[in-house]
């Protein structure tokens, strides 16, 4: 560092120590936050500068202020719009002060204050991300279940946009409940699928061939009227793959597969008889 | 060489794989099931993959090739056992078995290979 740069420094240095209740009064109008939030990092700024601009402190601090103001609803350009605020209040001391060397370290401090700045920036994006990834990962562990519909019949109810990973995560789920449980009809729902493309019919018709190869029956359940009409305009084959259009259809096929017959007499009560094949 | 045993139950051959194949035991395999199938004049074939951990291309085709040899000579196949990785890593390959037929364990192969008998006889 150049001796002028150096004494620039030491000068703005002074100025932020001299004028403090004022600058710092300056400051909590600007960036409409709380006064003891500022004045925390305000302090921590004065004793990172004068132990040789070591900035640790400072950045868990204004970590701190991105988290608590993003909890708040501001945006994490609010926050930073905060922080460059310091530059505006500690320019009005700069000018009254009015040397060179003062005017030559409020550039020197305005690039300091433009990385903390960016810095909060930075903190709210990473802290966002994480919470993107646990999202998705609980995302993936919630919503694949299998569910037993009846001895030997089996259901997927699926439910969101399927992509590669998730209909890895079905696949393998559903064929080792196949395994656990012996059943032979396993029923995939799609209801809850708002879409579905070539991918994701690829994607089904894996799993099916896949269950098929284990030795159980997989039929494809919940197809939407738009949906139906989406498969055939892409020209999808589904080949002899069992579809229905609702759960109930499929469980009653799968039912029927099995020889268990549901008879329904006078009575609302329901009778199950089992045939022995 | 390892050869792989072909047990006999009544008029059905059963074949439990529970080595790690290797190309010389499959051409083994196929030609003693095609002659133990005429010997006993069997009507139905069922291979065991409980134990088979990892599949290749080369199996997959093996298990296409015994079902047609066994159908020629008027045996139905059955594959049973087969884990969920295996079965992935089949479809992955494109090999989905087609004149195959599957099922969960020994017992609903057995039960599946009276069920097609009763149906045709």
């Amino acid at each position: 560092m150049t001796v002028d740069a150096d004494v620039a420094r030491r000068r703005i240095e002074e100025l932020l120590r001299e004028n403090e209740t004022q600058i710092l009064h300056r400051w909590t109008l600007i960036a409409k936050a709380s006064s003891e939030e500022l004045s925390d990092i305000y302090r921590a700024l004065l004793t990172s500068l004068e132990h040789g601009g070591d900035l640790a402190d400072m950045r868990g601090l204004l970590a701190e202020l991105s988290r608590s103001r993003a909890r708040q609803g501001f945006t994490p350009a609010d926050t930073a719009r905060a922080v460059f605020g310091l530059k505006e209040a500690l320019y009005e001391a700069v000018e009254s002060d009015g040397g060179p060397e003062a005017l030559r370290g409020f550039i020197w401090f305005s690039r300091l204050i433009d990385d903390l700045g960016l810095f909060t920036f930075e903190t709210y994006t990473t802290a966002r991300e994480r919470i993107i990834l646990d999202q998705a990962e609980q995302l993936l562990e919630l919503s694949t279940p299998v569910v037993k519909l009846w001895e030997g019949i089996v259901a997927v109810p699926l439910v969101g946009t399927l992509d590669s990973a998730r209909t890895q995560v079905v696949m393998e789920k559903l064929l080792q409940t196949l395994v656990d449980t012996g059943a032979e009809h396993a029923v995939i729902d799609i209801t809850g699928v708002p879409a579905v493309d070539t991918q994701v019919a690829q994607h089904l018709l894996k799993a099916v061939v896949a269950a098929r190869l284990m030795g159980a029956e997989c039929v494809i359940s919940g197809i939407r009227p738009q949906i139906a009409h989406t498969i055939v305009t892409l020209g999808i084959e589904f080949g002899d793959i069992v579809t229905k259009a609702s759960l109930a259809d499929a469980l009653a096929h799968a039912l029927r597969r099995s020889g268990i017959e549901v008879i329904a007499p006078k009575a609302t009560r329901l009778a199950v008889r089992t045939e022995n094949v | 060489m390892d050869r792989v045993p072909i047990l006999k139950l009544g008029d059905i051959l059963i074949i439990s794989i529970q080595i790690d194949l290797d190309d010389q035991s499959v051409l083994a395999l196929q030609e003693d099931l095609a002659d133990s199938v005429v010997t006993h004049g069997a009507r139905g074939v069922i291979i065991d993959i409980t134990a088979v951990e990892i599949v290749d291309s080369f199996i997959g085709r093996m298990l296409a090739t015994i079902a047609a040899t066994s159908r020629l000579l008027d045996a139905q196949t059955v594959v049973v056992g087969m884990r969920p990785a295996v079965a992935i890593t089949l479809v992955e390959l494109g090999l989905s078995l087609g004149g195959v037929r599957t099922a969960l364990n020994l017992e609903k192969g057995i039960a599946l290979l009276d069920h097609v008998r009763g149906a045709t006889s």
